[in-house]
């Protein structure tokens, strides 16, 4: 798609040029996630395949999920804690450490491990089949490759990535736990009850759901186009693997920014 | 691949990934809350409820009773409307009065209910007849001043 950049006819037009192509690829990833969906129900016929993907995107993640957000959460204790005794509220600390693991720490740092540790693995292998030329034996053998390697890859991501993200806030939690509790001496009656009285079921657990789905949807479908797209070569595939990190990760940001807008709007808070 | 250990870890993940999400419902969120069947909605009327917020808590002797469900203004009256959910299994006389108060300096408003000596108790839909405003700072600190430069004119 840059090879309209090569000869450029002046340096307006090149402008004119790099616009347009980036419209044209914003269009044929929707396309292609349109046709991802409508291939979908092999996915479903065939769970196995997907259950493969569910382990390679998301049970191989659980440790640096876990890892990272057990640290999140006693970096985010340390931190609050600090803060907070200056107004000798330290009480208040689980709540403050719950509600931004919740709603957006939790989604979005998963998010974004998600991206380098799962979305990449997931381009590579869809380039490297492709510079192989294993989509084409499947499309001779009357295989779809869309509905064979790319949707089951698609849907692993989507359904992985809430249940990481919710693994992420929970792991969080539990360190501020150890830190703010266990280390420092916050009350822990105080500590889980301000938690219980301050977060709301509907309002921020759900929340927290709903947008890791979105990013979920939003990762799996970069990195699924970015692999399909991207050109047989060893420097196409090492390229669209960079490009599906960078790509998802400023997504995954600037849905969480459109996203928490609605919700505040939303609940009216 | 052997698809027996992909299926057990993909089992494992899905379990933990669940237990994670039980374990925020439960312990960390306020679920079931709302959602025991005797509950019931009163509403009250203020003349100024501060900064009061929806979901902001009821609270009877300082214990917590419920949640204040919504809150607007009654174009009739020029009064703000707080309609608050309260526990089925704490019940009210009927003349039970609601005040606006304040969790410590900086803290947020709640609903405080002072129970009357009525023997007939408050209904789904009913009102709260007796009710006190939040204290405005401002308008305190002005009583304050008009009390003072009175006193000083006096002498």
């Amino acid at each position: 798609m840059w090879e309209v950049l090569k000869k450029p006819t002046s340096h307006i037009g090149a402008i004119g040029a790099f616009t347009l192509a980036a419209i044209q690829r914003l269009g044929q990833a929707t396309l292609f996630l349109g046709q991802v969906l409508r291939h979908s129900g092999t996915s479903i016929t065939r769970p196995a395949l997907t259950v493969r993907e569910v382990y390679f995107a998301g049970a191989l993640s659980l440790i640096i999920i876990m890892v990272s957000g057990l640290f999140v959460g006693m970096v985010l204790g340390l931190q609050g804690y600090e803060t907070l005794q200056t107004y000798g509220s330290e009480e208040k600390l689980g709540v403050l450490v719950a509600l931004s693991l919740v709603r957006e720490l939790g989604p979005v740092v998963s998010a974004l491990l998600f991206a380098s540790r799962a979305g990449s693995a997931i381009t590579a292998e869809i380039g490297l089949m492709k510079a192989t030329e294993q989509i084409v034996a499947m499309d001779m053998m009357a295989v779809n490759p869309i509905a064979r390697v790319v949707a089951p890859r698609f849907w692993g991501g989507v359904i992985s990535m809430p249940l990481l993200a919710a693994l992420f806030s929970a792991m969080g939690i539990f360190g501020a736990y150890i830190v703010g509790v266990r280390l420092i001496g916050v009350d822990e009656g105080a500590f889980w009850s301000q938690m219980q009285a301050a977060v709301d079921f509907d309002h921020d657990i759900m929340n927290g759901v709903i947008k890791s789905m979105v990013f979920g949807v939003g990762i799996s479908a970069v990195a699924t186009f970015e692999g399909f797209d991207a050109p047989p070569t060893a420097e196409g595939v090492s390229r669209a693997t960079t490009r599906t990190v960078v790509h998802s990760s400023l997504l995954v940001l600037a849905l969480d920014l459109v996203l928490t807008g609605f919700m505040m709007r939303m609940w009216g808070n | 691949m052997n698809s027996r250990v992909v299926e057990f870890w993909v089992g494992m993940f899905v379990l933990v990934g669940f237990a994670s999400l039980l374990f925020l419902a439960l312990k960390v969120g306020n679920l079931g809350f709302g959602e025991d069947a005797g509950s019931y909605t009163v509403i009250a009327k203020f003349n100024n409820i501060g900064s009061l917020k929806v979901r902001a808590p009821v609270r009877a002797a300082g214990v917590t009773v419920g949640r204040v469900d919504s809150v607007d203004f009654d174009a009739a009256g020029y009064q703000a409307r707080v309609s608050m959910t309260i526990t089925g299994t704490y019940q009210f006389p009927t003349d039970t009065s609601a005040s606006i108060l304040t969790s410590g300096v900086l803290g947020e408003n709640y609903v405080g209910l002072e129970a009357g000596a009525d023997e007939t108790f408050l209904k789904a839909g009913d009102q709260i007849q007796i009710t006190q405003s939040a204290v405005v700072l401002e308008q305190l600190i002005g009583r304050f001043l008009y009390d003072k430069a009175q006193s000083n004119g006096g002498k």
